[in-house]
């Protein structure tokens, strides 16, 4: 009966979509949360709104026109951290604010209703198109191969931004690449798990990786592995019990994410606390 | 290859948010020198081996590694940094290993994992400062003395001809303050060249060529260790200047040196 769904042309793109959301959230989510930049992917999701509504108003594909805009508030956001001394949080809150206001006010004067927006708030996988198909598809490529590939350099600018820049890195190109990673993924979510819940997808399967994980690398992959699971899995169980795709995906890796904590609890408690060896003073 | 001086550091001026925070500091280390940076807090160490490894910008003087200014040098590799550990952790886990293993990021090539030689190198870096035991051990669950020695083994780990630790023993305990004395010693001996901010000088004193000391962002002393008075570089009640306070000089943990 699972093969059944199969045989649904838009359950077969939906699950590719899925398949690609899952890999290249939590690829470029695990740098996220290493920087401690956790809602990034929130906050580019709002300013992602703006882009869609900007589409909507002048009638181009706004899967486009988000990429494109979420993109620029992403350079934007570490110009403003590279250059004013304003707080990451309260960046954050200026995207947040930003993102929704500007989204509103853009597909109110396209004479469309919040309604419209509703489908990249929340995604609306069954419904995406071929073309739509392939962005996500070659969008995702890009990202999960610059952020597998590049892993040692990105890694050591989270790790450790000082460092970095005395090795020779360009750190700050870094940092906007990051970010620009992030946006990109995320307008490739929108379709899958909405605007809203992408950054669930970026960061839950990283927290619940490293519940059990303890290197850098092996949280990365997991992520990637759990990430891949929840929305591939999300979709067919929304399918068989009729719910909507993006929750069910966003509920299954918090689910996953109780049952690492609970095992990770379970195993410290069998082992007895690790204690340190030879702490210095 | 240049037969310049590892660092050459000319009448520099330093200005942190406008105010004065090094005023023409001369410095240099040759090769094969180990050279103590000694001051109080807030005499302007940590700024001035910031702006020589070009993490702050210079306001006037030059700075020069292996006698290119600093603005043209993209030799990376012949240069090795030991920062002050910072307090906030990255969110996601990383082992002993990895991080050393960024040490090497200036010698290798992009979208590659690292060689046979790279992996060696950290290996034999972790060794070197007594961590092999705990080298897949998340960071996160070290003690400060060992985390000191991870950021040592990072440094250590790219080879570097030029080697500048910020306080590196800042926390580590005596035995191990002793042992990384010694192989700052050894390094030198190999033709390293190695610039060292320290609190107090303790067990490397026996192996610095060159003491120099610091004082409101001026050099008050530049010689050898036996000519270093206490009162050049601790504070002191009756302390007579005011104090130029450097915010990169505020260190809640003293190092031992």
């Amino acid at each position: 009966m699972m093969l059944e769904l199969l045989d649904y042309p838009f359950m077969r793109m939906a699950l590719v979509a899925a398949l690609f959301t899952g890999l290249t959230a939590p690829a470029i989510g695990t740098y996220l949360v290493q920087r401690r930049l956790s809602l990034l992917g929130d906050g580019l999701g709002h300013v992602a709104l703006t882009g869609v509504a900007l589409g909507l108003l002048t009638n181009v594909a706004p899967l486009v026109t988000a990429v494109v805009v979420a993109v620029l508030g992403a350079i934007l956001v570490e110009a403003l951290r590279a250059w004013s001394k304003t707080p990451g949080d309260v960046v954050l809150a200026l995207l947040f604010y930003g993102g929704i206001a500007g989204g509103v006010l853009l597909a109110g004067l396209a004479g469309e209703s919040g309604a419209a927006l509703n489908s990249y708030l929340f995604g609306s996988i069954v419904t995406i198109s071929e073309s739509d198909l392939w962005l996500v598809a070659a969008l995702g490529v890009v990202v999960l191969v610059l952020a597998v590939g590049l892993r040692p350099q990105l890694f050591a600018v989270c790790q450790d931004e000082a460092h970095a820049r005395v090795s020779g890195l360009p750190v700050r190109f870094y940092s906007i690449l990051i970010a620009v990673l992030a946006a990109v993924t995320i307008t490739v979510a929108m379709r899958t798990v909405g605007l809203l819940l992408v950054s669930a997808l970026m960061v839950v399967p990283v927290a619940t990786a490293q519940q059990l994980t303890r290197s850098f690398r092996s949280t990365h992959v997991a992520a990637m592995g759990l990430g891949l699971v929840a929305a591939v899995a999300g979709v067919v169980v929304s399918y068989e019990v009729d719910t909507q795709p993006g929750p069910t995906i966003v509920l299954l890796a918090l689910a996953s994410f109780v049952v690492a904590a609970l095992l990770r609890t379970g195993v410290l408690l069998v082992r007895g606390r690790r204690t340190p060896e030879v702490a210095d003073a | 290859m240049t037969t310049a001086e590892p660092l050459t550091v000319r009448g520099l001026d330093v200005r942190l948010d406008g105010r004065p925070v090094l005023a023409g500091v001369d410095l240099t280390v040759g090769s094969g020198e180990l050279v103590a940076l000694l001051g109080a807090n807030g005499s302007g160490k940590s700024t001035l081996v910031k702006t020589a490894v070009g993490l702050l910008p210079a306001s006037g003087g030059s700075v020069e590694l292996f006698g290119t200014p600093l603005s043209r040098f993209h030799d990376h590799a012949r240069l090795g940094y030991v920062p002050q550990r910072s307090g906030a952790a990255p969110g996601v886990p990383a082992t002993v290993t990895e991080v050393v293993l960024s040490g090497r990021l200036s010698r290798r090539r992009l979208m590659t994992r690292p060689g046979r030689a790279d992996r060696a190198a950290a290996e034999r870096a972790i060794e070197q400062v007594g961590m092999s035991d705990l080298r897949r051990r998340p960071v996160a669950e070290l003690s400060g003395g060992q985390h000191q020695r991870v950021l040592i083994a990072r440094a250590l780990a790219g080879e570097p001809e030029l080697l500048v630790m910020d306080e590196p023993t800042a926390g580590v305990d005596r035995h191990h303050t002793a042992a990384i004395a010694e192989l700052v010693g050894e390094l030198t001996a190999s033709g390293t060249a190695v610039l060292l901010v320290a609190h107090d000088l303790g067990p490397v004193e026996p192996f610095v060529d060159r003491a120099v000391v610091l004082r409101d962002g001026h050099v008050v002393y530049d010689g050898s260790c036996g000519g270093v008075r206490d009162d050049m570089h601790h504070d002191h009640a009756h302390h007579a200047h005011p104090k130029v306070v450097d915010p990169a000089d505020v260190v809640p943990t003293k190092g031992v040196w």
